[in-house]
């Protein structure tokens, strides 16, 4: 494996090797935040600050780590750093805290954090691995405002807030589609944005676990 | 490496790592649990100020609400307000989870799903404490998927309604969410919540719509498209605050008075 640099580390995730689109991890609270900008921004910088500093922290001591508790260790400074995220955004973004409501303390469950933790921070320095979290939490983000940005624009019309197509309850022209306010929207739109990526770069699709067979049964009901 | 995995080491980092997280997590949540509670304070005097319909934005919450909002604590059953208790330290929502200081509401009783009924609750009096411009008073009950909490503003005659608004519900966003939409929250305005000499409260949501031909137009609002539970839900909900169970005594008090003008 060749050399990580600062930059590589920092960019990688976010297009050629993002978290979401072509690890498919963290797509639990990707569904849940997404129905508007603001709780996606939100939660996308709760994600790089948490990603960003467990990597370092886990890299700091990984020295030190028993191989026998290395999970649990792991775990221990992530949850830590969650639960002090989640306090944080209490104290000073008390509304936007009020609708992200638990989906802040379950990013303690995102696999992306705890993924970082394991397969990089562990082999790697404080500094790199510190990179490694920002770039993993700003693909994560870039994925949150991405699918955040068609489900506010068309569930509800606007951006950050702002009204952009105005909609028939509010006197306006444009029917919002109740559909995407829902969490299931968030699949459809992630697997449009995941198509999309692959098109753009093939090396990416994965091969076929196996190949489907013709069909062997051709013949005409009679 | 392989030390790192003697007993002693194990624990030893195991040790260390515990004293110094729970130190952080302590001290994030000592330090800022005092932002936190303001912050708490002011959305709650937000909402109550928006439901009065007195909220101006740009003026600090605090001083439009010690100026003109007094809470009180009335006793559900008798009407009376109590004084023993301290509206600034008496949380209804923990009492009515108390035993003692709460009654179990059974079956057809619990129209609005809440399970418990506190025995006092606290109102918020706009303008003079003794012939208060508007009453406040908090409501909850269940809806489709979650338990809606909010305010409802009343006129000085304990009837006539100002405001309905959530600070807390779950419902389906752009269905029953809709509870939360200003122009649905302006139907409520001027609706009168009992038929002359009653108790029992007559305000409901309707489908179809309200017109002025629709009878007792007064009483009715109209129901969320879409969203029938929830709609359901509000109507219990109200219907339970208002009867007997809730406010009503109390605001009988205030109804009494105008009438007798």
């Amino acid at each position: 494996m060749a050399a990580y640099t600062p930059k590589g580390v920092l960019t990688t995730p976010i297009f050629k090797n993002n978290p979401i689109a072509l690890q498919i991890l963290g797509i639990c609270s990707a569904l849940a935040v997404t129905n508007s900008m603001s709780t996606s921004l939100v939660m996308g910088l709760a994600v790089i600050a948490v990603t960003a500093f467990s990597s370092f922290f886990v890299s700091l001591i990984r020295h030190q780590i028993p191989s026998s508790i290395r999970i649990i260790v792991q775990m221990t400074i992530i949850a830590s750093l969650v639960i002090v995220v989640d306090q944080v955004l209490k104290a000073y973004a008390y509304e936007i805290s009020k609708q992200l409501s638990v989906f802040v303390g379950l990013i303690i469950t995102n696999c992306i954090v705890m993924g970082r933790a394991e397969a990089f921070a562990m082999q790697n320095g404080p500094v790199m691995s510190f990179l490694d979290g920002v770039g993993n939490g700003l693909g994560y983000a870039v994925m949150l405002l991405a699918v955040g940005f068609f489900r506010e624009l068309f569930g509800s019309g606007s951006v950050f807030g702002l009204t952009i197509l105005q909609p028939v309850n509010d006197g306006g022209w444009y029917v919002t589609n109740g559909l995407l306010l829902l969490p299931p929207s968030a699949f459809f739109v992630i697997g449009l944005i995941i198509w999309g990526l692959r098109s753009l770069n093939p090396e990416q699709v994965e091969e076929n676990e196996f190949k489907i067979t013709a069909n062997t049964k051709a013949k005409e009901a009679v | 490496m392989a030390s790192n995995n003697s007993i002693k080491k194990t624990l030893t980092v195991a040790f260390a790592l515990c004293i110094v997280c729970s130190v952080v997590v302590a001290s994030a949540a000592v330090v800022l649990r005092p932002t936190q509670q303001k912050n708490q304070a002011q959305d709650r005097m937000r909402n109550l100020l928006q439901v009065a319909e007195l909220y101006k934005p740009g003026k600090d919450i605090r001083d439009l609400y010690d100026e003109l909002i007094t809470p009180r604590v009335v006793n559900l059953k008798t009407g009376e307000y109590a004084e023993d208790k301290n509206p600034e330290t008496f949380n209804q929502f923990e009492a009515a989870k108390d035993p003692a200081q709460s009654i179990t509401l059974s079956g057809s009783d619990d129209i609005a799903g809440i399970g418990r009924r506190e025995n006092y609750a606290t109102v918020y009096l706009v303008g003079d404490p003794d012939s208060p411009d508007e009453i406040i008073v908090p409501v909850r009950g269940q809806g489709l998927w979650s338990l809606m909490s909010g305010y409802l503003a009343l006129k000085g005659d304990g009837n006539t309604v100002v405001g309905l608004s959530f600070y807390d519900q779950g419902e389906t966003p752009g269905l029953g969410g809709e509870v939360d939409n200003p122009k649905w929250k302006a139907l409520w305005d001027g609706k009168k919540i009992y038929p002359e000499d009653s108790m029992d409260p007559a305000i409901k949501l309707v489908k179809g719509g309200v017109g002025p031909q629709t009878p007792d137009a007064i009483h009715k609002v109209d129901a969320l498209s879409g969203a029938t539970l929830t709609s359901k839900g509000v109507t219990h909900l109200l219907q339970f605050w208002l009867s007997d169970e809730g406010f009503a005594e109390y605001l009988a008090r205030f109804r009494d008075k105008t009438q007798g003008a």
